[in-house]
């Protein structure tokens, strides 16, 4: 039998399911590009048989599968398999001021929520209790909400510092309910208990999501008779194991765009590029610094519910492959309609009857699609679309690049044939091989990564010793989460001083990630050096005055 | 009454109390929250002003002092207010008949609002700075001689600590040790004062200003930043992204420097922001383009929200205005108390309107 060791990689995004199978040296041997469907499931089993099917696959040597997907996002904006979960805060007698999912939108509230509490306990910054656990408290709710609720949501005052609160919580949970999914704050966000908490109610709502798409996953590999090692792709392009995802699942709600500019960047060998990923429906533009997506700074908003969850930090346009072009008083408009996944049937090429921005691209002669030709009425408007879109296209990237010397830009996407060679402030545009799949090639090339965001006292022990502290955490959770040990670095430090406080009190934000683990030793290698070089930019940001 | 503060007209106050911030005074949005809920289920607060309350009414300033990255974990419980207010009457034998920010600038703005939503009682249209400044002497109230004293600190938990202090300094020290005691923040009263004191010795109709910032940035149509500017006659010292953040802690307060580099207009520009909790000076090429006591606010340049110096990243698209602070800032004694000098450097003070028609 041979060494199993290709991966697989999956995408599954508003338009398509992609998917690749990698080789050890990291090669593209086969690819897939299948349409979504109404239900995520049948796109991914679709799109997982195409690609065992494709020449050049060889499903016996798969021996990890990696998906990436914005699945998540979607069935919070369309309140669709969403679970009714139990929410208890921990922090009482303090933040009675706000209650949980104050704010919220009323009909996500009732879709999800069988009940909020808040009980004493919690922890204060420096690691003491707040004020005891209310542990009747956390019993005398579960006993009146438990029957109704599918998973039950925990949320302490300052977990960040200590989960201890949250841990004892979940024991009582598991002692009043046996089996229930239980989501924790401390595992999902950082400091921010209102951000964190609504993270975690939007966790434990997704687990049923999650499950959906393993169990498609398992059961479209099972047919080949394949048992791979499954992972999910989250927010900033690194991998977590299955258990985790299945107790995580929001942790994946970003990792679409991630996954498509870590994918970009590794098809053309760069660690720091710009990237521009056109789809069908939409256009992302991102930056890729130290082989990682850049980090918004602020918390992204889910569905109207904010959250302090980073995220890759894009220019996003309603602009894609499939954007419907119509003539409006001004001129030729475009979008925001896109037709999607069915532009192999609308489009003008395609001898459909709805002008695209496609049909726009293969009239200007920047592709080569289909096989109809649009006829002379569609020209003027499709020209002037075009036109239009290359003038969006450029400020967007505008807005996303770091100095004002021209860059280079990497085109990806099953829509990139809008992008034209010129751009002003970009010195090439660059369109690598399998540029229509780079997100499932993002998913099957990250590595596995461990983070800490937690508040630190800077005691006789000092500040290195607290620093290196965070660094062995994130580096154990890197481990925790499927790492090699062997190759887990530190990619990204960051440290903020507490404002208004007289003893010095530190929060130290740091990530490690390190290769899969389990692969094959030549493999290992390769990904320690990636990993060395990604570990001594981050020292020098780190650093940096 | 000027007016019922409305869910709109208190989200138009926390976009406005945090430009107001200069950069600090903490988040804005944990408070709206609170002010928010406690109006939903206390009913509105009105806006008084204070030519409204007869001479003698007591007013009980408020103010949050701590940590700010603390609240954003551990925020009130709502009944703060209610016990400082009790305790203050008992202190004083008189009745509180208003309440007030001590501190427009970031979330301590809104914070009397959840109180008096609760408590019943009118919010006056006043401050006590019309910016955020770090230390509890920094207070117009300060500068009119009003003893801050007696002031009452309390938690979430209920315990309450009276300070009767020889001077301002004393009182920042004591109240910086036991919030810190009390877990990194706490909620207080100090300066209370007679409505006839608060006329001549707080800046006014500064919640109302707040409230006109945010209003101008929800119904800004094309440019907010544009639109702020105009509203607040503010001047744009640059636009462009940050290049460079470095913070340090030094005797409790994050010092440090933020590097911005010009963009379209400003191409070729670097700005160098230099920060004790709010933005203190704005420099370029060694030449100062605006320093405290006026306000220097870094703003998100699409959405022209305020950037809190604590938010302050790398790659932020942003434009840093500086605008005029309350006239009584710039007297001999408010230049001593919160000027250059005040916080550590050597140059003197100018207006920040002089040095922008000297650089044009």
């Amino acid at each position: 039998m041979p060494v199993p060791e290709h991966r697989l990689g999956i995408d599954v995004g508003g338009t398509n399911t992609d998917a690749v199978i990698m080789d050890p040296a990291d090669r593209v041997v086969a690819k897939a590009k299948v349409p979504c469907t109404p239900d995520i499931t049948g796109g991914i089993t679709k799109a997982i048989d195409t690609v065992l099917r494709a020449p050049g696959a060889d499903p016996r040597r798969i021996s990890h599968v990696m998906l990436g997907t914005t699945h998540a996002t979607n069935a919070v904006l369309e309140r669709r398999n969403l679970r009714r979960v139990a929410v208890i805060r921990i922090g009482g007698p303090a933040t009675h001021s706000v209650r949980p999912m104050f704010g919220w939108p009323r009909d996500l509230t009732d879709t999800i929520s069988v009940g909020t509490t808040i009980v004493d306990g919690g922890i204060e910054f420096d690691g003491r209790d707040l004020s005891p656990l209310d542990t009747d408290a956390i019993a005398r709710f579960l006993g009146e909400v438990g029957g109704a609720a599918q998973g039950i949501v925990i949320t302490s005052v300052f977990a960040p510092v200590s989960p201890r609160h949250e841990l004892l919580a979940a024991d009582i949970v598991k002692r009043e309910l046996g089996e229930i999914h239980v989501s924790l704050s401390h595992e999902i966000g950082s400091i921010g208990l209102l951000e964190r908490e609504n993270a975690t109610i939007l966790n434990g709502a997704l687990a049923g999501v999650a499950r959906d798409v393993a169990e498609a996953m398992r059961a479209a590999l099972a047919v080949h008779q394949l048992q791979p090692t499954r992972f999910f792709a989250q927010n900033d392009g690194t991998l977590m194991g299955l258990d985790h995802a299945l107790r995580y699942p929001v942790l994946t709600i970003g990792s679409g765009p991630a996954n498509s500019v870590r994918g970009a960047a590794f098809l053309t060998g760069s660690s720091d590029s710009l990237v521009i990923d056109v789809g069908g429906t939409s256009t992302d533009v991102g930056v890729l610094v130290n082989g990682f997506p850049r980090e918004s700074s602020q918390g992204v908003e889910i569905g109207g519910i904010r959250t302090n969850f980073r995220m890759p930090d894009l220019v996003t346009m309603a602009l894609g492959g499939g954007s419907v072009i119509s003539s409006g008083p001004q001129g030729a408009r475009i979008g925001p309609r896109s037709v999607g996944y069915l532009l192999e049937r609308e489009a003008l090429v395609f001898g459909g009857a709805t002008p695209t921005l496609t049909d726009s691209a293969v009239a200007a002669g920047r592709a080569a699609l289909g096989d109809v030709m649009p006829d002379g009425r569609h020209r003027q408007m499709l020209g002037e679309a075009l036109a239009r879109a290359d003038v969006m296209l450029a400020e967007a990237i505008d807005r996303v690049k770091t100095s004002k010397e021209d860059r280079a830009l990497v085109a990806v996407g099953g829509g990139s044939i809008l992008v034209p060679d010129r751009i002003p402030g970009i010195s090439e545009v660059i369109r690598p091989e399998h540029f229509d799949t780079a997100n499932a090639v993002g998913a099957a090339i990250a590595s596995v990564s461990g983070q800490v965001d937690r508040i630190f006292h800077v005691g006789e022990a000092g500040r290195q010793a607290m620093l290196d502290e965070a660094c062995e955490e994130a580096r154990e959770r890197a481990v925790a989460a499927g790492a090699d040990p062997r190759t887990v670095q530190i990619v990204e430090r960051e440290e903020i001083p507490l404002a208004y406080l007289t003893n010095p009190a530190i929060r130290v934000r740091a990530k490690a990630a390190g290769a899969l683990g389990g692969l094959p030793e030549h493999q290992l290698e390769a990904n320690l050096s990636r990993q060395v070089r990604l570990a001594g930019a981050a020292d020098q940001v780190a650093e940096s005055p | 009454m000027k007016r019922v503060l409305d869910p709109d007209s208190l989200r138009a106050l926390s976009r406005g109390c945090a430009v107001l911030g200069a950069g600090g005074g903490g988040d804005a949005h944990v408070t709206l929250l609170q002010a928010l809920q406690a109006t939903e289920d206390f009913g509105p607060v009105r806006l008084v002003d204070l030519d409204e309350l007869p001479d003698d009414a007591l007013i009980m300033p408020c103010a949050g002092i701590g940590a700010t990255t603390v609240i954003l974990e551990k925020f009130e419980n709502g009944d703060e207010g209610v016990r400082l207010l009790e305790q203050l009457q008992f202190m004083t034998g008189r009745r509180v008949a208003a309440l007030m920010a001590i501190e427009i600038g970031g979330g301590n703005g809104l914070l009397p609002i959840t109180w008096a939503a609760r408590i019943g009682l009118p919010v006056v249209d006043a401050d006590g700075i019309g910016r955020a400044f770090p230390e509890v002497p920094q207070v117009t109230m300060h500068l009119a001689g009003i003893p801050a004293s007696p002031a009452v600190m309390t938690d979430e938990r209920g315990n309450m600590v009276v300070f009767r202090t020889i001077s301002g300094d004393w009182m920042e020290r004591l109240a910086r040790a036991a919030a810190v005691e009390f877990g990194g923040a706490a909620s207080s009263t100090e300066f209370s004062l007679t409505a006839a004191q608060a006329r001549g010795a707080t800046v006014r109709n500064s919640v109302s200003k707040a409230i006109r910032i945010g209003e101008a940035l929800a119904g800004a149509t094309s440019s907010p930043v544009a639109a702020l500017i105009a509203e607040m006659g503010a001047f744009q010292l640059v636009t462009g992204k940050v290049l460079d953040v470095e913070r340090h802690t030094t005797s409790g307060f994050v010092r440090g420097s933020v590097v911005i580099e010009g963009l379209g207009e400003d191409a070729g520009r670097l700005i160098r922001l230099e920060l004790q909790n709010e933005n203190l000076v704005a420099l370029e090429r060694g030449r100062v383009l605006a320093s405290v006591p006026d306000l220097i606010t870094v703003l998100d340049s699409e959405t022209a929200d305020a950037i809190a110096t604590e938010v302050l990243r790398y790659g932020q698209r942003v434009t840093v205005i500086a605008f005029a602070c309350d006239p009584v800032w710039r007297t001999e004694r408010g230049i001593a108390v919160a000027g250059p000098q005040a916080f550590g450097y050597d140059f003197e003070y100018l207006p920040v309107e002089e040095l922008a028609y000297a650089s044009a």
